[in-house]
């Protein structure tokens, strides 16, 4: 095994077209990052930054506040609001996982909100205390125009399971 | 009490690993083997508990014990046993011990094997396989237990937890949340397990490997033994992805299939090393190149494989998948980065011993098209993993947190799909050593004739999408060279033998499993291909609110709402259940009846669209909701999906080549069996 072990005569081409290959598919991640970057921000650095987001599309994830749902069905027009939740994960931890931060931020008169608008099918998920994560761009009006709608719901944690259940 | 004692088999089987792992790893170092087979013993034991402890989840899931929080969380009293049974992998605590209980299965399945020319590899792999398993089984017993009762607190607040908390009183409570109610969909219930086994397999070949190193074997013998192991990981895995696509594309109502979610990509990634492994295996038991190679893309499939599970339990990632962050996030990265860490300083500390036996020498040798094949999977997979952890990366360095959408994966894996279609046109007509681009050509020329065909007619008839064009070539090209090998083979049969055809393909295909195997897997995925870029290029979409009677139009397509009815059932839903007519070119061809089941032990709707599936396209209507004053008028979404449908039948195909790749080893075995009676052919 061990005669083999000279240096390979041809190698120099291989090792030209991996890196040739190397190359193209690390140019093809920093342009597709570049054309397909978009922040994620909460609501309140969505607000703090201002018009420093300038057109870019931007993600905002913030807490579905149940009673502002409004959905005209003849032109498929959501509309909600959403409250602002901590995006720390330390801070969320603390609160006691993500369906009582939601809860808490939800019930927060103070936190920062944002009215939400998204033409489309309404998701199924789409409920009070969901936590919501739209993609789009901030309008002149202040409203949020979504062109996608994530939602997500931790429904299986502690006090979810029905009222009654006490009795028992 | 059943709780009680499914938790003290849980604890039990992981003192069995931890028992087994050290008892291997002790005997094999002092050279006692009395030590080696008592940790075996142990590794055959964890089975059998595991079993136990399964069985009493699934007793107290199917019978409505809803004082166990896992059990309150995934069942109600609604649901059908088949589900409530299922729901052992509808939650984080169940899936982990359904996982840790698969595993233990494959391992002690695995040990049965007769170990004679590989005795001394046997304790590394028991050590291997039970650390693993006692590593899943400590995230259970710790952190997600699935026998935890639920308790009310003296405060009033509602706990989990194993034994009673001071003060706390037990809870009953009559009715479960239920499981969510888009998992209660039969790929939903397949798509899990098919993922896990294949996520599991996986252990197998990678603790093969660390065996061998460990006991500094230079062969291939562990790509040998765990050949079949390999590709059965690798059939679960791809079911399960295919699998989790159509349950996308029946169940979420979005007209799609793949949305690059990162739990999606999770669950890609391992599928990615693991087909890189598959392709660049073959190098070395020909030629006894790229031993090194095939120890990293085996120890990054495993890293992959926990990664993937982690991803999905963890909630580090935005997704419609995750659960929220949980304590078992740290353990697998502390787990992963270790074993990632001490199996790359074993391969390193190994470098040598595993020197190759040949040079690349020539650009179009079978080996240096492989080691191209390579490079694009693995192109795929950094491209892939770089999307998920680029939020975190970003979050790291500028303090922002910015993610990329579909249309970067798009972008980016795009033309490294394309790459690998046309690779996979060539390299099947390449020979091991030397292949000059004439002898390619030779073989190509007079497929790559009638491929040329297939851009001139779609041209023709008016499709100028380059997209479509070039991928519709390439895929042509691959299904060509591919039918044109099988074909060659049959008539060498033919003429030789004097077999007729079918004969002659039966004994071809026999003969050489894992080759054409491969083949009709390649056949597989062109047809996905075929599938893929028709719905991604000409889905057309359009959605309006219609009043009975009134008609919608896409295409050659008109349809009509005929009319609506809103009921209740006895199992706990409430259904709006439209009734649509499907009209092509003015002719009635279908009834169709979407509709919005609402859940109330959950309060979730699910909508679940109506679809006319032909084989050229399926018209898919979703019923978005009705009008909230007159009860009757309703709005739809409407898609045409072009061959979507070959996606299905790609998958279908592919999974029955991967199957005649697999089978390869059965045949061998009757071979060595009969084996004066056999001919020498059957090699």
């Amino acid at each position: 095994m061990t005669e083999v072990a000279k240096a390979n005569p041809g190698r120099w081409k291989f090792i030209l077209g991996g890196l040739l290959i190397v190359a193209a598919i690390v140019y093809l991640i920093a342009s597709s990052t570049q054309a397909a970057a978009q922040y994620y921000l909460t609501i309140d650095e969505l607000l703090a930054k201002g018009d420093a987001v300038g057109d870019r599309d931007i993600k905002i994830s913030g807490v579905v506040d149940g009673d502002t749902i409004q959905y005209d069905i003849k032109n498929l027009t959501l509309r909600f609001t959403i409250a602002n939740v901590p995006a720390d994960l330390d801070e969320i931890e603390k609160a006691g996982g993500l369906a009582e931060t939601l809860h808490i931020a939800l019930e927060d008169p103070q936190a920062t909100r944002l009215e939400v608008e998204y033409i489309g099918v309404m998701p199924d998920l789409l409920r009070d205390e969901a936590q919501a994560i739209v993609t789009g761009r901030m309008g002149e009006d202040g409203i949020f125009h979504a062109d996608e709608l994530l939602l997500k719901c931790p429904t299986r944690y502690e006090g979810d399971v029905p009222l009654q259940a006490e009795d028992g | 009490m059943i709780a009680n004692i499914g938790y003290y088999v849980l604890v039990l089987t992981f003192l069995a690993s931890l028992y087994g792992a050290g008892a291997a790893a002790y005997g094999a170092l002092k050279n006692k083997p009395e030590f080696v087979e008592s940790g075996r013993y142990a590794m055959l034991l964890t089975g059998p508990l595991l079993t136990v402890a399964s069985a009493a989840i699934i007793w107290l899931l199917a019978t409505g014990h809803y004082e166990i929080g896992f059990v309150a969380s995934v069942t109600s009293n609604s649901m059908p046993t088949y589900l409530k049974v299922t729901a052992l992998w509808g939650g984080q605590e169940g899936s982990l011990v359904f996982w840790a209980w698969l595993m233990a299965a494959f391992t002690s399945a695995a040990s049965l094997r007769k170990w004679d020319r590989d005795r001394e590899m046997l304790p590394w792999f028991i050590m291997v396989t039970m650390i693993t398993l006692a590593f899943f089984l400590s995230l259970v017993v710790f952190f997600e237990n699935p026998f935890a009762r639920l308790w009310l607190s003296a405060d009033g607040q509602q706990v989990t937890a194993m034994l009673q908390p001071t003060g706390a009183v037990p809870l009953n409570p009559p009715d479960g949340r239920g499981l969510n109610p888009l998992l209660r969909h039969p790929g939903m219930i397949i798509h899990p397990p098919a993922l896990y086994l294949g996520f599991v397999a996986y252990v197998i070949p990678y603790a093969f490997a660390m065996a061998a190193l460990i006991t500094r074997r230079s062969d291939d013998r562990w790509i040998r033994i765990t050949r079949r192991w390999t590709l059965v990981a690798w059939i679960f895995l791809s079911l399960g992805l295919i699998l989790g696509g159509r349950w996308a594309y029946d169940v979420l109502g979005w007209g799609g299939y793949w949305g690059w979610d990162p739990v999606e990509i999770a669950a890609l990634l391992p599928w990615l090393a693991g087909t890189a492994f598959l392709h660049s295996v073959m190098v070395q038991e020909k030629k006894g190149m790229l031993k090194h190679w095939n120890v990293v893309l085996i120890i990054l499939t495993y890293a992959l494989v926990l990664f993937g599970t982690f991803l999905s339990r963890s909630g580090v990632l935005s997704s419609v998948h995750a659960f929220a962050k949980s304590a078992i996030g740290p353990m697998f990265f502390v787990f992963i980065g270790g074993t990632f860490i001490v199996s790359l300083s074993l391969l390193i500390n190994r470098w040598e011993m595993l020197k190759g036996e040949n040079f690349l020498t020539s650009v179009f040798s079978r080996e240096a098209l492989f080691l191209l094949n390579n490079f694009l999977f693995m192109g795929i997979l950094v491209v892939s993993f770089w999307g998920v952890i680029f939020p975190l990366i970003s979050e790291l360095i500028t303090g922002q947190k910015i993610t990329v959408g579909p249309p970067f994966y798009e972008r980016a894996n795009g033309p490294l799909g394309l790459g690998l279609l046309i690779l996979m046109a060539i390299a099947p007509l390449s020979a091991y050593a030397s292949t000059t681009w004439k002898t390619i050509g030779r073989a190509l020329w007079k497929p790559a004739l009638v491929t040329l065909l297939v851009p001139l007619t779609l041209y023709f008839v008016g499709i100028r999408n380059p997209i479509a064009l070039l991928g519709y070539t390439a895929a042509a090209l691959v299904a060509f060279v591919t039918l044109y090998e099988f074909w060659r083979g049959v008539m060498a049969r033919h003429r030789q033998h004097g077999e007729n055809l079918p004969l002659a393909l039966w004994r071809l295909v026999g003969r050489n499993r894992r080759r054409y195997g491969g083949y009709i897997i390649h056949l597989g995925v062109v047809l996905m291909a075929f599938g893929i870029i028709g719905i991604e290029v000409y889905q057309t979409e359009t959605q309006a609110t219609l009043s009975r009677g009134e008609q919608v139009t896409l295409g050659r397509y008109v349809m009509t709402y005929d009319d609506i009815s809103v009921f209740d059932t006895n199992d706990g839903r409430n259904v709006a259940r439209a009734v649509v007519s499907v009209y092509q070119d003015g002719k009635f061809v279908d009834e169709l009846y979407p509709r919005k089941d609402y859940y109330y032990d959950s309060q979730q709707a699910v909508t679940i669209p109506g679809t006319r599936s032909m084989l050229a396209d399926d018209f898919y209507v979703i019923l978005v909701g009705l009008d909230p004053d007159s009860r009757s008028d309703a709005t739809f979404k409407v898609y045409h999906n072009p061959l979507v449908n070959f996606i299905w039948i790609g998958g279908i195909v592919f999974s029955l080549g991967t199957i005649v790749a697999v089978w390869v080893s059965s045949g061998r075995r009757r071979a060595n069996k009969t084996s004066s009676a056999t001919r020498s052919t059957r090699t």
